[in-house]
């Protein structure tokens, strides 16, 4: 019963660190269609310079917490929003390209990162709070998916409260569901491009935070290993559906502890959980009809 | 109530859209557009008047919807687009738009999940008064179902929300494609009622397979015939010709009921 | 046409298979010349070293061709073609290891385990399209490449990797003493996938396919079934890779997770992007391109001179995959269509400067009358 209560947790704790990156990808695609790759960029970029602050204001303080995981979501935004503004919307409404651009992105950057802070792991720690745990139906659960969950659901709230209430959402919502009908009621839709990068890419790099704490550690490639699971979540929910992306970022989490621990091959299972949608709903679980 | 035309333009209208009432609204000359690659507009010219509905017909797939999208730029298009004597033919849609065409697409394009004030308020358009008692008063029930969402209406109410939309703003011109498709006659009385208003508040060309429409609300018509335009003149002139009809539409003039297909 | 015109067409004929013959002859005989490149090759042609560079490039120009099939011809943007190259390399080392065969059988073998495998996997990427296809053939190679490195059976060699087992490989293939052998085999195995390529390319699944990129609705109309067309392109084009992929295993004497890696794929990509999506010649270029630029800018990386430079200059300098992402992002900015395009459009220039061309210059010419529609880098669009 412990383990399970443990496994279902720590799977809830790693969902929300799925979902922070899976929110905006989901959202960039549905809005924009276009897959981005450098995604895990932002949130290895949010890492790292959380990391810095933190270990500068004292890595054991909450106050450095508190200013990492500013920082990071800072850092996230700035490089999507300048990323969006400068490399991606430069190839307007041409999507292959705007990939493509990603790619290269994330490559030169991932490396770059290796440059400046080398290949190895940087081992993080956090208020010593963060690193006990708390004991739940006979289950010792780590303290920091307990803060991982939180800051996700309050995350999943802002985004949920900005879409519906105020005008850029309402035209992010609309242009998800038919941008061109958007643009042809005398929008600039560009601007909400940007903006749902800035998102995404400030809630990736706060995700990036809370993945080192998980982790333990930040490389130049914890985005990148991110990012794959992160993709594979917003396939299950369904492109372009914020929705979709919470509920498939707790099960794929959910299911991948469950499968590692019974079984040992978490990652397979996610895989096969994948084609299984794929197969029999191609468009996700709370998606829109999927288009090229 | 549209702001002034740039002095250029009045040079090529001479003295200006007032001193010439009958200069077009709309002018399109020799228009190319292709989807996916392939040309489906090849070769169109059409002039919308300043006031009043110019039709556009054509039987089905000739190119009607396409012309209307290559003129508010949703498809690649080349050739000549003028808009009170501007050229707009190189203008991305959200400017077009912008500068005061209203579009009403074939199939409606409701955002089926916002509620139908979500869907009025997001085409309030900047600098444009919004009339939401005209729109209102033509359609009461867009009002009494502001909180639906308006992928839950049916198929009349949401060609409501589609014609509301466009004219909730000061527009030049309105681009209607087949408003009263898939409707029942009653309905198609109402959409007629609100087109035959929103002719009072700008010029609009009108695509619509309904014959009897078009002879209550066009003066002009403009005919396709894969991809080109083949006929221009007036309305009940070529509606009354049961030879040009039977050619370019397939049908006796004014006689057929809704949708020749 | 007039007599002149004709023989001017033979020539060219002539020369458009003269040309790629020469050159081929030409570059098998390189192991047996004494050649310098200073500043390309790290020395004279026949050194082992400048040959196993060489003979790399042409095993990553023939897998890129693989991929160009994919991406180039049916527009399918892959992320998990390493899956099938991965497949060959470590496959063949295992079913030999395993199974105690011999290199022939145990190739053959490995092959139709790729053609079931793509079949399978690619029926199912195939249910989506466009980007979540793109999504979901990344999962499954990622699914492969986590389990070479975890080796749960004790047969992938983790992080290590694959040691070749030699034992069972003829002894001509075998080890440095022989690098000329090799470099021939990997000559010989770029040529077979150009000439795979070129037949798929120009099958009649090949032209579908070519066809459902421009316009799947019209394809489904004549009533051919797309996915079907496309599922055979993309077999072919794993079972390329897994045959390339086998090379790689002998050339390197072993195998390593990097080849089924996301990564992998994505250097495809590059290299095909780099030469000109759609352009087979372009996929061999931009392929040689990435593998000696890699090469160089790694051994500039660890130049003295380099590490006496201020860390802004420093740090991006000494990573080439910086330099490569960075040139990356520069092609697709500023010259759509690569090397290939980039070559089409000065010749068209000159061509236009010579006036031998007429002037029938359209504002948007439709993409079948484009001059030897067969081979040109064309616009991005994936089905
Ligand atoms: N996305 C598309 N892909 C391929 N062909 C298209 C596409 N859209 C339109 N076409 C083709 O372009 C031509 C013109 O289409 P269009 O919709 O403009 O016709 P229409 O006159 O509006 O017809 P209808 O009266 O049926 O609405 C048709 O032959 C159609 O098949
Ligand atoms: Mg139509």
């Amino acid at each position: 019963m412990s383990t399970v209560v443990l496994l279902l947790i720590t799977g809830v704790g790693l969902g929300a660190i799925y979902f922070l990156v899976a929110s905006g990808l989901s959202l960039i695609y549905g809005l924009m269609g276009v897959l981005n790759f450098a995604h895990g960029v932002f949130l290895t970029f949010g890492a790292f310079l959380g990391w810095e602050v933190a270990a500068r204001m004292g890595a054991t303080t909450w106050a450095g917490f508190a200013a990492s995981l500013l920082v990071g979501a800072l850092a996230g935004a700035v490089f999507a929003a300048l990323t969006e503004r400068f490399l991606v919307q430069r190839l307007y409404e041409r999507h292959i390209e705007q990939v493509l651009i990603t790619v290269g992105l994330a490559l030169a950057v991932v490396a770059l990162f290796d440059g400046i802070w080398g290949t190895d792991a940087r081992f993080i720690s956090g208020p010593p709070w963060m690193s006990r745990t708390t004991t739940i139906a006979g289950a010792n659960v780590p303290n920091d998916r307990f803060v991982a969950i939180v800051l996700a659901v309050v995350v999943l709230v802002a985004i949920v409260l900005f879409l519906q209430r105020t005008r850029y959402g309402m035209i992010i919502r609309a242009g998800v569901e038919n941008r061109s009908m958007v643009t042809a009621l005398g929008i600039d839709v560009r601007t909400a491009f940007t903006l749902i990068f800035t998102i995404g890419g400030a809630a990736a790099g706060l995700g990036g935070v809370l993945a080192s704490h998980a982790f333990g550690y930040v490389s130049p490639m914890l985005g990148q290993t991110l990012l794959i699971f992160a993709f594979i979540v917003t396939v299950i929910g369904g492109l372009g559906s914020l929705t979709g992306a919470a509920i498939a970022s707790v099960l794929v989490a959910v299911l991948q502890q469950f499968a590692n621990y019974y079984w040992g091959y978490g990652d397979f299972a996610v895989v096969v959980l994948l084609a299984v949608v794929v197969l029999t709903r191609p468009s996700g679980l709370m998606g829109k009809k999927v288009t090229a | 109530m549209t702001s002034s035309p740039p002095s250029r333009d009045a040079a090529t209208v001479g003295a200006g859209p007032t001193a010439r009432p009958t200069a077009p609204v709309l002018l399109v000359r020799d228009l190319q557009a292709h989807v996916a690659g392939q040309q489906v507009v090849e070769h169109v010219d059409l002039q919308v008047a300043p006031t009043g509905v110019t039709a556009l017909l054509g039987r089905n797939g000739v190119g009607k919807t396409s012309t209307i999208k290559a003129v508010m730029g949703l498809i690649g298009r080349s050739g000549t687009i003028e808009l009170d004597g501007e050229d707009i033919s190189t203008l991305p849609t959200f400017r077009i738009a912008g500068r005061g065409v209203g579009y009403v697409p074939e199939d409606r394009e409701v955002f089926s999940g916002l509620t139908v004030t979500e869907n009025l308020r997001l085409a309030e358009r900047r600098g444009s008064e919004h009339r939401y008692d005209l729109v209102y008063e033509l359609f009461p029930e867009l009002e009494q179902r502001g909180a639906q969402a308006a992928g839950t209406l049916s198929g009349g109410q949401q060609q409501m929300v589609s014609l509301a939309r466009a004219l909730l703003n000061d527009n030049r011109v309105l681009l209607i494609d087949e408003p009263t498709k898939g409707l029942a006659p009653r309905l198609v009385t109402e959409v007629a009622e609100a087109l035959a208003r929103a002719a009072e508040v700008a010029p609009v060309l009108l695509v619509e397979q309904n014959l009897q429409v078009v002879r209550d609300l066009a003066r002009h018509v403009v005919v396709l015939t894969d991809g080109r335009s083949v006929h221009h003149g007036d309305a009940s002139d070529f509606l009354d010709d049961p030879v040009a009809t039977q050619r370019l539409l397939g049908v006796h003039g004014g006689t057929d009921p809704a949708g020749a297909a | 046409m007039t007599d002149a015109d004709i023989g001017t067409d033979r020539r060219r004929q002539a020369v458009r298979v003269l040309l790629p013959l020469g050159l081929v002859v030409l570059l098998a005989c390189l192991p047996l010349l004494d050649i310098s490149v200073p500043g390309i090759l790290p020395g004279a042609t026949y050194t082992p070293g400048t040959l196993h560079l060489l003979a790399l490039a042409w095993v990553m120009a023939a897998v890129a061709l693989s991929y160009h099939l994919l991406f180039g011809v049916a527009g399918l943007l892959s992320f998990g073609h390493a899956l099938y190259f991965g497949l060959g390399a470590y496959g063949l080392g295992i079913v030999m290891r395993e199974l105690q065969l011999g290199l022939v059988p145990a190739a053959v073998l490995t092959l139709v385990v790729a053609v079931v495998m793509s079949t399978v996997l690619g029926a199912v990427s195939l249910r989506v399209t466009g980007i979540p296809f793109a999504m979901v053939t990344l999962a499954f190679a990622q699914a492969a490449y986590v389990w070479v490195r975890r080796d749960p059976e004790r047969v992938t060699g983790g992080e290590e990797g694959l040691r070749l087992p030699t034992e069972f490989v003829p002894g001509f293939l075998v080890g440095v003493a022989d690098t000329r052998n090799l470099y021939w085999l990997a000559l010989a195995v770029l040529v077979l996938a150009y000439l795979l390529t070129a037949w798929v390319q120009n099958s009649r699944a090949g032209h579908v396919a070519e066809a459902v990129r421009e316009n799947e609705l019209r394809v489904r109309v004549l009533g051919m079934q797309p996915v079907l067309v496309k599922l055979a392109i993309f077999v072919s084009a794993s079972v390329i890779a897994a045959m390339v992929g086998m090379v790689h295993l002998l050339l390197n004497s072993g195998a390593v997770p990097h080849v089924m890696s996301a990564e992998f794929t994505i250097s495809l990509l590059l290299m095909v992007v780099l030469g000109g999506v759609g352009s087979r010649w372009g996929a061999v270029a931009g392929a040689i391109l990435y593998v000696l630029l890699n090469q160089r800018l790694t051994v500039l990386a660890g130049g003295a001179w380099v590490e006496s430079l201020p860390a802004v200059l420093r740090i991006p300098l000494s990573e080439p995959l910086f330099i490569l992402g960075t040139l990356f992002v520069l092609v697709v900015l500023f010259l759509p269509g690569g090397l290939a395009g980039t070559v089409a459009r000065v010749t068209a220039r000159s061509r236009d400067r010579r006036g031998d061309d007429g002037p029938d210059r359209r504002p948007h010419p439709p993409a079948a009358e484009e001059p030897e529609a067969d081979d040109v880098p064309q616009r991005l669009e994936v089905t």
